[in-house]
């Protein structure tokens, strides 16, 4: 067997076609191996483990939207239009899937490979770089909200929650969403360093389900609490959610994209920071 | 291969690495000797460009890690400290995702999971998780898969630390074999007699600066007699009676449980010494070694 590479496709070859690019020290064009090891893992993990993410949102669904939507009636959406209490609070619901998807990859299991798994290490010790990784193990993250966020709309559709065509936009909607709380989640996860500090994540993550006009329209709050709402990354995805859902389409939609595009960049640029810290000091 | 001139790593007010100087030839089996903490793992972290610098110049084949990071590593099979195998994943899928990582096809790699898996001896264990492996066996496989990229240099930290001796010796086996292959082999150790096992020319560390620079036989004719007389008296009597045998070989070392005597015929000596009337509790006659050579040089033992 020949152990020294000299092939045209060898490692080397593959490594010195980024030579001469831009970031060539911490990029190398390859993120999508790192979800490849991702899908490789997958495929022995606990499925119900990754069910329970998304039964949540569900669960909520149906005990609020049909049961407790009984005793309200209707609503009216931010547009004025009168709607059906499960219509208006299943966008919610959906943009919340999206981000319990990411969430739950971009958090805990990313700081388990951080500091037990040393899979990050193990990774930067091949010609991969830190934006690599970060991409890699956001896109996982991402994809999992995205898988959620369809899994609920397959069952939104028979339960008649998907009044028109415009409610597709959801899906690159949760697209957007899941890819800025995964950007943002592992920033923040890698420099967390305690299983104290994780905790508080799930901390802050509750009250921001709950009162981020999921479940009713911010105008009950005064002014200054819906200040504090309106800067929180959920009540943009529930709106984004709510005007594709139920076809409020207009120009003032862009400055939630552009919260989330503003997330996933700064995600992306402080995670690739700090792994180069811990890994390549 | 690797050449270095003043390389220095500080961190914060403790200096890990205090300008050494030293090179690395094509197809050599180089070592780093020296005791915990000396620098050894810092400087291989350097090489393996996962590292910057503070001071002085590195190049590996001729590259600035500081600035070619990913590229000198696809040249690097690199063996950490510390397994760190993926343990979600199978034996064989650590060799392959390992070189998808480089960016390896999966044709490739599908050929050379199976080249790798034979030359670790695992092909047994394929299907295993690789958290179900033996510790000898964890370490084989991540030499095999540092050998995923057919690396020219293969760097390897401390690679039989907490093996049993068997173990020790069949890894020992599958590095010479990679030498002969012209593998270039980069070696951190503790262990003397690894380093005069499979090291052609080493350099000795402590605390951050090179001792000295050699091949082992060549350190140990340079630093110590051909032969080490080895005897104990019992700790309280040691410093004692090594004033009364002071005259004997060429130099008299006292260490807590023992004394050594240097000399070049031990067997005499120790003659000598029966002859004053002394009886050791034991005695050993033995040639010198590397763990000799850096008592010389630092005045102390190698492993503490």
């Amino acid at each position: 067997m020949s152990l020294i590479g000299l092939a045209a496709d060898s490692a080397v070859s593959i490594a010195q076609r980024r030579g001469n690019k831009l970031g060539r020290s911490v990029y190398s064009g390859r993120s999508r191996v790192a979800m490849e090891r991702n899908l490789m893992a997958f495929r022995s993990s606990n499925w119900i483990i990754v069910l329970s993410g998304f039964v949540e949102p569900l669960f909520y669904l149906l005990a609020f939207g049909f049961g407790v939507g009984r005793l309200i009636g209707g609503v009216t959406d931010g547009s004025g239009h009168p709607v059906s209490y499960a219509a208006f609070i299943a966008p919610a619901l959906l943009a919340t899937s999206a981000m319990n998807g990411a969430i739950y990859d971009s958090t805990w299991n990313v700081f388990f490979k951080m500091h037990f798994a040393k899979l990050y290490e193990t990774m930067l010790a091949t010609s991969l770089g830190p934006l690599d990784v970060a991409i890699g193990e956001i896109g996982w993250a991402l994809l999992r909200g995205f898988v959620y966020a369809i899994g609920f709309m397959l069952v939104m559709a028979p339960l008649g929650l998907i009044p028109s065509w415009w409610a597709l936009m959801a899906i690159p909607g949760a697209v957007l969403i899941a890819f800025g709380f995964a950007s943002f989640g592992m920033a923040i996860t890698s420099y967390l360093k305690t299983f104290h500090q994780m905790n508080w994540i799930n901390f802050f993550m509750l009250p921001m389900f709950l009162f981020s006009g999921t479940f009713y329209p911010l105008s009950i709050y005064p002014q200054w609490i819906q200040s504090i709402i309106q800067a929180m990354p959920l009540w943009h995805a529930i709106q984004l959610e709510r005007a594709f859902m139920l076809g409020n389409l207009g120009w003032g939609l862009l400055v939630h994209v552009v919260y989330f595009l503003v997330m996933i960049v700064l995600g992306l640029f402080f995670t690739t920071r700090r792994l180069t810290a811990l890994f390549m000091k | 291969m690797i050449f270095a001139r003043g390389l220095t790593k500080v961190y914060g007010d403790f200096i890990a690495v205090d300008g050494i100087d030293f090179e690395v030839r094509k197809g050599e089996a180089f070592g780093l000797l020296g005791p915990n903490g000396a620098g050894k793992s810092t400087t291989m972290k350097m090489i393996a460009s996962v590292s910057k610098r503070t001071g002085g110049d590195l190049t590996i084949l001729g590259l600035d890690p500081n600035k070619r990071g990913p590229e000198i590593r696809a040249h690097l099979g690199v063996v950490p400290q510390q397994d760190n195998l993926d343990r979600e994943l199978k034996v064989h899928e650590n060799l392959f995702v390992y070189g998808r990582f480089f960016g390896l096809s999966r044709k490739f790699l599908k050929n050379k999971v199976e080249e790798l898996l034979e030359f670790a001896q695992l092909t047994e264990k394929r299907n295993n998780k690789a958290e179900e492996l033996s510790g000898g066996m964890k370490r084989r496989l991540t030499i095999a898969r540092g050998l995923v990229n057919e690396p020219e240099i293969l760097m390897l930290d401390e690679p039989t630390t907490g093996l049993d001796p068997q173990a020790r010796h069949i890894l020992w086996d599958r590095l010479f074999r990679l030498k002969e292959q012209g593998v270039t082999l980069v070696i951190t150790t503790h262990y003397m007699d690894e380093a005069e096992q499979l090291c052609d020319r080493l350099i000795v560390m402590d605390k951050g600066k090179i001792m000295a620079e050699g091949s082992p036989a060549d350190l140990i004719k340079r630093y110590a007699s051909k032969e080490v007389l080895e005897v104990r008296f019992g700790s309280s009597r040691n410093i004692e009676i090594a004033e009364q045998i002071a005259h004997l070989g060429h130099r008299t070392e006292v260490l807590p449980d023992r004394i050594l005597i240097y000399s070049d015929n031990g067997d005499a000596d120790l003659q000598e010494i029966l002859k004053l009337g002394l009886e050791p509790v034991t005695s050993l006659v033995r040639r010198s070694s590397l763990e000799d050579v850096f008592l010389r040089l630092t005045g102390r033992t190698l492993v503490e």
